[in-house]
């Protein structure tokens, strides 16, 4: 994406991952720890506590995603035993390190010195870190985050948690880093996550407004960012937080709608929708352009709530700060049930007053798509809304097929109209 | 005059292939208030079901006998087969008599499912029921004892009825004997596989998930005494152990087409909820307690389990293969089946390491073609022969 345009929030977010890359492939210089943990249930805050660096796996895929890197890894990892039936994710990072591990800064990934298993709303994770631990040999701190099968967390989940948290995760992160835990250092970390969610909250519900000046999902990418991966807890996602929200705000004074790859904003929005599901990265512009050259906006997505739902009212605590990683771990959106899943969606259309729900689903992520056909079909009954339905993958490129995605839109937007026509002719 | 084996294996298939679940509705009109509580694999604690005076009913998909026509509006293609064929059992009515469905965590394909089940069939009492990551009886262990209770509440207010300790503690005696019974029939297998072929101990093990564990019971001790007592050919076939089908269960022709390629299957994980617990519960103690320490302490290695110590993975899989004595493994996964395939690699690993030859391919419950199955199992059969 080096010919895109940019803003000053994403120059700054670009400088926070250089930074964090720079850190983890110079660890063994510095002397630092590196850890590789998961998006969801992410435990920043209590690695910042132990000087640990946090190196995502998830973002490396998606970072070889867009770097058109990533097929070739996949058939590495397939070519060694790996199903094609399985997560791309995972294949894309073993076909890394069979192809020597290199980070997007050029230099080779150390080996880490702890997998912090956060298992949260996704079974592959447990399978995924049980397979790099035959490579790394390095110590695997599961914490187990249970289902929220009946709709909400109860007492015993929180309590579980808050114990593993105790009794596995801090001992086990005290053990690799030598470093003692305080718990004031949490806090302050929580404090510091609690502001920048805040403005992240702010930013998100911009898509309420018409024109939104936020894009929820192609732009949302890049707004959850910085605190769904190594720098919630930091002061760097607090200013990160800040800017951005200047930025919107801004925008949204001048009745702008979301800034575009090639620097244009998208002001004129024909279609207001809701997305389920992550996006497709291997063509991640292309994508975005289907949308956008048809005059859509996406108000509000679901993606953008993997790392946690902060728009349902949940901040980081100081004051209860391992209850309160529980909770954030309880209530990612994956860790949902599907029942909670349709009522989310069907709140998003109704309050970001959105055309419809379109469903981008995954064919590696069974923890998104199974179940994904029956959620829109209820959201639609719900809403009256129609949804649509497109099938494409995270990083491997043979799933991507531009003029079936295309078609499947422009019927979709074709389908809005009608739905328009036939409502005005109601009215 | 106690069963034939040919006796017991027919009224196995008869309940094998009844997708009206015909028995089990019987079941349930002979006696005014009762429940039928249906599971999916891979694990439940049966004994809670049964102390709850209900009966539990396995619901493992819809085999290669039942045309999917809603089912597959349910879900993308990529998606494995057995939530499909189970959505279609409910909307067809014929899970109308199931008064409550429990979906243990084997993988998110059924975990989500159990959130479909409460949006589609509102009047079920449905329950996503999640088993312990952390194997520590101070944090796993506390969890899931307070798990097992609310699963106990759950089934309370759907029968109206307290679980005493008491019944839990009767409950718990019956299925250490069907676990007992279960066991001889494998050992038994183990020992002589020309006498309890693969496909007709799969179907008495499927039996068992559709009918009172009293009663299987009776039919697994009638049939080792029958197939202890019958004789039947001995084959020149090699002895294999079957992995990965944990969950999705393969069409019975699979299991007869890797039979008639020259194979004995002395050892599987069909079925596993009858065998998941290896040991007997004891009954002197808190049940609940029992129940769960006997999870974490006793219960199999598989792919919905995280195995916390890295030296440890595959070891479950290699002590059985050495006490059923198989020469070789066929992995055999149900296709998209993130959890067996995930685990397939690693598996495979130690069984190379172990020495132990293997091979692995895919099926859905619906295959219809066995001939590639067929070639591909007999020469793996062929190759041990060769070498071994
Ligand atoms: S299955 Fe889905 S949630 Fe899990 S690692 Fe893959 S993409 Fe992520
Ligand atoms: S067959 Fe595999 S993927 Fe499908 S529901 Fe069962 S465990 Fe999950």
């Amino acid at each position: 994406m080096s010919d895109a345009v940019k803003e000053p929030s994403m120059l700054l977010q670009k400088e926070l991952i250089a930074r964090n890359y720079d850190a983890i492939t110079s660890a063994r210089e510095t002397g630092r720890k590196v850890s590789s943990t998961f998006v969801p249930g992410n435990l920043n805050e209590l690695l910042l506590c132990f000087g640990i660096v946090n190196n995502l796996p998830e973002i490396n895929a998606i970072q070889n995603g867009m770097r058109k890197l990533s097929g070739d890894y996949i058939m590495t990892a397939e070519k060694s035993g790996h199903s094609e039936d399985v997560c791309t994710y995972v294949k894309a990072d073993i076909g890394m390190m069979g192809k020597g591990n290199i980070a997007p800064n050029g230099k080779p990934f150390p080996n880490p010195d702890v997998l912090l298993l956060s298992y949260t709303g996704c079974y592959t994770f447990m399978k995924w870190f049980e397979l790099l631990r035959e490579e790394y040999k390095c110590p695997t701190l599961m914490l187990h985050v249970p289902y929220e099968g009946d709709g909400q967390s109860t007492k015993n989940m929180r309590d579980y948690i808050v114990k593993q948290l105790k009794e596995v995760i801090i001992p086990g992160l005290e053990e690799v880093s030598g470093v003692k835990f305080d718990i004031d250092r949490l806090r302050e970390a929580l404090r510091n996550s609690a502001r920048a969610e805040d403005d992240l909250v702010w930013v998100l519900e911009q898509g309420k407004r018409t024109p939104s000046p936020i894009d929820a999902y192609f732009g949302g990418v890049y707004y959850i960012g910085p605190i769904f991966t190594a720098f919630r807890g930091t002061t760097d996602a607090i200013d990160y937080y800040r800017t951005l929200r200047a930025e919107v705000q801004a925008r949204a004074d001048a009745g702008l709608g979301p800034l575009m790859p090639d620097g244009t904003t998208l002001s004129e929005q024909k279609y207001r929708l809701v997305v389920e599901g992550p996006p497709n990265w291997t063509h991640f512009r292309e994508f975005w352009k289907m949308f956008s050259d048809e005059g859509a906006v996406v108000v509000a997505s679901t993606y953008t709530k993997v790392g946690g739902m902060y728009d349902f009212g949940f901040r980081h605590d100081p004051d209860n700060p391992l209850e309160s990683l529980a909770d954030y771990c309880l209530g990612c959106y994956t860790n949902r049930n599907l029942p909670s899943r349709v009522e989310i969606l069907t709140k998003y259309i109704e309050e970001y007053q959105a055309d419809g729900l379109l469903t981008n689903s995954i064919k590696s992520c069974n923890s998104f798509s199974a179940g994904q056909l029956m959620m829109m079909r209820e959201v639609e009954k719900r809403t009256g809304k129609p949804g649509a339905f497109i099938e494409t993958d995270l990083v491997d490129p043979r799933y991507f097929s531009a003029a079936n995605v295309k078609n499947r839109l422009e019927s979709y937007f074709q389908m809005i109209e009608q739905k328009r026509r036939g409502g005005s002719r109601a009215a | 005059m106690p069963a034939t084996t040919a006796e017991t294996v027919a009224r196995c298939q008869t309940l094998f292939d009844d997708l009206d679940f015909t028995a089990a509705r019987a079941w349930k009109e002979a006696a005014p208030g009762r429940k039928v509580v249906g599971f999916l694999p891979v694990y439940a604690p049966l004994e809670l079901i049964h102390a709850a005076g209900c009966l539990p009913l396995g619901i493992f998909g819809g085999g290669d006998r039942m045309e999917v026509i809603h089912g597959d509006a349910f879900y993308q293609s990529y998606i494995c087969r057995i939530p499909r064929s189970t959505v279609e059992l409910g909307v067809t009515g014929r899970l109308d008599f199931v008064d409550g469905m429990i979906f243990p965590f084997v993988c998110d394909v059924i975990r989500n499912l159990s959130g479909m089940w409460k949006i589609m069939f509102p009047q079920v009492w449905t329950k996503f029921f999640d088993t312990p990551q952390n194997f520590d009886p101070e944090v796993g262990g506390a969890y899931y004892i307070e798990e097992l209770k609310e699963l106990r509440e759950g089934l309370e207010r759907l029968t109206g009825r307290p679980i005493t300790d008491a019944a839990l503690r009767a409950s718990i005696l019956h299925y250490n004997e069907n676990r007992r019974l279960v066991r001889a029939v494998y050992d038994f297998r183990a020992n002589a596989p020309w006498k309890a072929p693969a496909s007709e101990v799969y179907l008495l093990m499927r039996a068992g998930l559709m009918m009172p564990v009293e009663d299987h019971n009776g039919m697994l001790a009638d049939y080792l005494d029958a197939a202890e007592a019958e004789d039947r050919p001995r084959r020149d076939n090699v002895r294999i152990a079957i992995y990965g089908s944990f969950c999705e269960q393969p069409p019975l022709n699979l299991i007869k087409s890797v039979e008639m390629a020259g194979c004995y299957v002395v050892e599987d994980d069909y079925a596993l909820v009858n065998r998941f617990l290896t040991e007997d519960v004891p009954v002197d103690g808190d049940p609940i307690e029992a129940l769960a320490t006997a999870y974490l302490t006793k219960s199999v290695e598989t792919s919905c389990k995280y195995v916390p110590r890295e030296e440890d993975k595959g070891r479950f899989h290699i002590a059985q293969i050495r006490k059923a004595r198989a020469e070789g493994v066929i992995y055999a996964s149900p296709s998209f089946c993130d959890p067996a395939l995930l685990d397939r690699p690693m598996i495979a690993r130690r069984l190379t390491e172990a020495g132990i030859p293997h091979i692995s391919f895919k099926y859905a419950e619906n295959s219809g073609q066995m001939q590639p199955i067929r070639e591909q199992a007999g020469t793996f059969a062929d190759s041990i022969k060769l070498w071994s």
